[in-house]
């Protein structure tokens, strides 16, 4: 049978919808057609001409050897971030479901880093692995690792998707032990009894049911990784060394903002903007059919 | 196939006291049912054999194998949990085929064997169905399937009747009882239900608060319950326990204002305070007819109704005897009594069960 509330005036209805409504508007509708319009518009430096142009801004872009870089350099990162950052995350949940003396001081100490804004987060990376004064870069150079991400690319990409994914591993970490509590304690001793090893059991009773959970966060912390690591990328390289780690985020940002180029900038979003919506839509149509949702 | 013999178990969580020395050898194809009240320890036993739970001390042997220190899987048996415990991802198929697939078993062999055990227990078209998919009887009859495909050496049963509905249970409880006759397995059943305990088991251990108070064949645990708390809690309605006196010959028991002869004297407890126990089903009224009467029968309990139970099959009557005590008469279903009659009740000198007061123990003639 439906359920449905039929409400008797005809205003009610939308004026419950009007807060949240108006804020969808004025913060995403509105900018985000700003943006669209922007995208086909070149200024100068000083705002005092403005061109309709069409498609040229991306036409450009598409064209240009930074922009594809950006991308590829957004791909790498994105990837890497939710990777190490559930994996981490699970391996930590898996075995924190385990313990059972000191849970709580565990869980409590794991979960803090995600009380940590990513500026904050980025400038303590920053510290550790400063190639003159961190304790890390020491230890990597006693190693004989010499760390300098302020002139090597790689390690600088290591070191933002180290702190990106450390930031996230909380959050994951959180909702995977959450995830593992909710399987029942009988089916584990089920299979333990059906002769499964704790490895074996791990992928074949605990990962299939933590589905759910895990294609959650992998759109979460797909998003995570495309918008919300300004802050880390900003604080620990700004996109360096050599356009390095410039991801499609803080390009947007820096194109826009520092090179004071907003069509540009606009098209960048947009495409952003498509990239994450697409993503979201692929995860939905093909990862979510093989999820099991108990 | 094997016995199972616990020797000695005692199982502490922190300071509490669960299981107190548990010993009970379970022969080779028997069905042994744990039966006591929720708390009593019978779960954590069960474990303990299963190896999901971890004894304080004693030992655990499965066929010649002491398997204290061996995990649940390399025991070699199979377990049927409350709630089943089907993985709820994997189809019936799966289910039953997962245990065998990690032991190695070919392929040929895991689908006949899945096949088998489907036909045995009606599952054979609802093989590809999901577990949500089915219905709780199904589901229960899966998690058997899952049970016997790995042929074990026993089956441990921890009260998997428990979440089905009153019918559905009387029909597991025959095709359980029907399947341990088949197979020939060895089983142990945990139940808090007397009449699962009752009808399903070739032998009854009845444990209380971590102790074993009796083991025996169910209607040997009815009719010659060890203790007092075997005979409140076997029977339904419960066993009435009285207070009384033995004579000073030994031959009769004296309470609620007569004497009834013992069927056996007990003369080494002649002179005793003694708690007197009656089944209400053993109790029968003396003579047809002769309710009112102002003069009681002779060796027969005078019983005042105070209120009735119309069950239908039976009349429970609740009365008190002459000298207060409160006692529970079971009568025929037809037989009509009312509140504020009064019964000439008798029973049968065999039907007496007397208890020590103070240790519980039931009382037996020595030489």
């Amino acid at each position: 049978m439906e359920k449905r509330v039929v409400f008797r005036h005809r205003w009610l209805p939308y004026a419950l919808l009007a807060p949240q409504l108006a804020i969808t508007i004025v913060f995403f509708l509105w900018p985000a057609s700003q943006a669209l319009w922007q995208s086909m518009l070149i200024q100068d430096a000083f705002g005092l001409s403005v061109r309709f142009v069409w498609f040229d801004n991306f036409t450009y872009l598409f064209n240009s050897r930074e922009y594809l870089n950006s991308i590829r350099v957004t791909a790498i990162f994105s990837v890497g971030v939710t990777v190490l950052g559930l994996a981490v995350a699970l391996l930590l949940a898996a075995v924190a479901d385990h313990v059972i003396k000191g849970a709580l001081a565990y869980k409590t100490l794991l979960i803090w880093p995600y009380a940590v804004a990513p500026a904050i987060a980025g400038v303590l990376w920053l510290f550790l692995f400063n190639p003159s004064v961190g304790i890390v870069a020491w230890w990597l150079g006693g190693a004989g690792i010499t760390w300098n991400h302020q002139i090597n690319g790689n390690q600088a990409m290591q070191l933002v998707i180290f702190a990106a994914a450390w930031k996230q591993i909380s959050y994951n970490f959180l909702f995977f032990l959450a995830g593992m509590q909710a399987i029942p304690r009988s089916l584990i001793e089920a299979a333990a009894i059906d002769c499964a090893g704790p490895v074996k059991r791990f992928f074949t009773i605990i990962f299939p049911l933590l589905s759910p959970t895990t294609f959650f966060l992998l759109v979460v912390n797909i998003v995570y990784a495309f918008f919300d690591t300004f802050g880390i990328i900003h604080a620990v390289t700004r996109g360096g060394p050599a356009q390095a780690t410039n991801i499609m985020v803080y390009k947007v940002y820096s194109d826009g903002f520092i090179g004071l180029n907003l069509g540009s900038s606009a098209a960048q979003s947009v495409i952003l903007m498509a990239i994450v919506i697409t993503l979201t839509v692929v995860q939905f149509r093909f990862i979510e059919r093989r999820v099991q949702y108990g | 196939m094997a016995e199972v013999t616990v020797t000695d178990i005692v199982k502490n969580f922190g300071k509490v006291e669960v299981l107190k020395k548990v010993s009970v050898r379970i022969e080779d194809g028997e069905l042994l049912v744990i039966l006591g009240p929720s708390g009593c320890g019978k779960s954590t036993l069960l474990r303990i054999i299963a190896g999901l739970e971890t004894a304080t001390s004693g030992d655990v042997h499965i066929g010649e194998r002491l398997v204290n220190d061996l995990e649940p899987a390399e025991r070699d048996i199979a377990m049927v949990f409350q709630n089943y415990a089907l993985y709820p991802h994997m189809s019936v198929r799966q289910n039953m085929a997962y245990g065998l697939k990690n032991l190695g078993t070919p392929k040929p062999i895991i689908e006949q064997r899945v096949a088998e055990a489907a036909k045995i227990l009606g599952l054979a078209d609802l093989l590809d169905r999901k577990p949500r998919q089915l219905s709780g009887g199904q589901r229960q009859r899966v998690a058997m399937g899952r049970a016997i495909v790995r042929e074990p050496k026993a089956f441990l049963f921890d009260e998997p009747l428990s979440n089905l509905d009153a019918k559905l249970r009387v029909q597991m409880r025959h095709e359980i009882r029907e399947l341990q006759n088949r197979l020939k397995t060895t089983g142990i059943f945990v139940t808090h239900d007397q009449v699962e305990a009752m009808t399903l088991g070739d032998r009854l251990m009845v444990l209380n608060a971590g102790v074993v108070e009796q083991i025996g064949a169910p209607f040997e645990v009815y009719s010659r319950p060890a203790s007092l708390f075997v005979a409140e809690f076997i029977g339904s309605p419960a066993m009435n326990l009285l207070d009384g006196d033995i004579d000073q010959d030994g031959r009769k028991v004296a309470f609620g204002g007569t004497h009834l002869p013992l069927g056996q004297p007990l003369t080494n407890h002649a002179g005793r305070r003694v708690r007197v126990g009656l089944r209400p089903e053993h109790l029968g009224e003396a003579v047809a007819g002769s309710t009112a009467t102002a003069d009681p029968t002779p060796g027969a309990l005078d019983v005042l109704i105070e209120w009735i139970e119309l069950l239908g099959a039976d009349t429970v009557a609740h009365g008190r005897l002459q000298d207060g005590q409160v006692v529970t008469v079971r009568l025929p279903g037809d037989h009509l009594v009312q509140t504020g009659d009064r019964l000439a009740v008798v029973l049968a000198p065999a039907n007496l069960h007397l208890f020590d007061p103070q240790t519980g123990t039931r009382l037996e003639h020595t030489a």
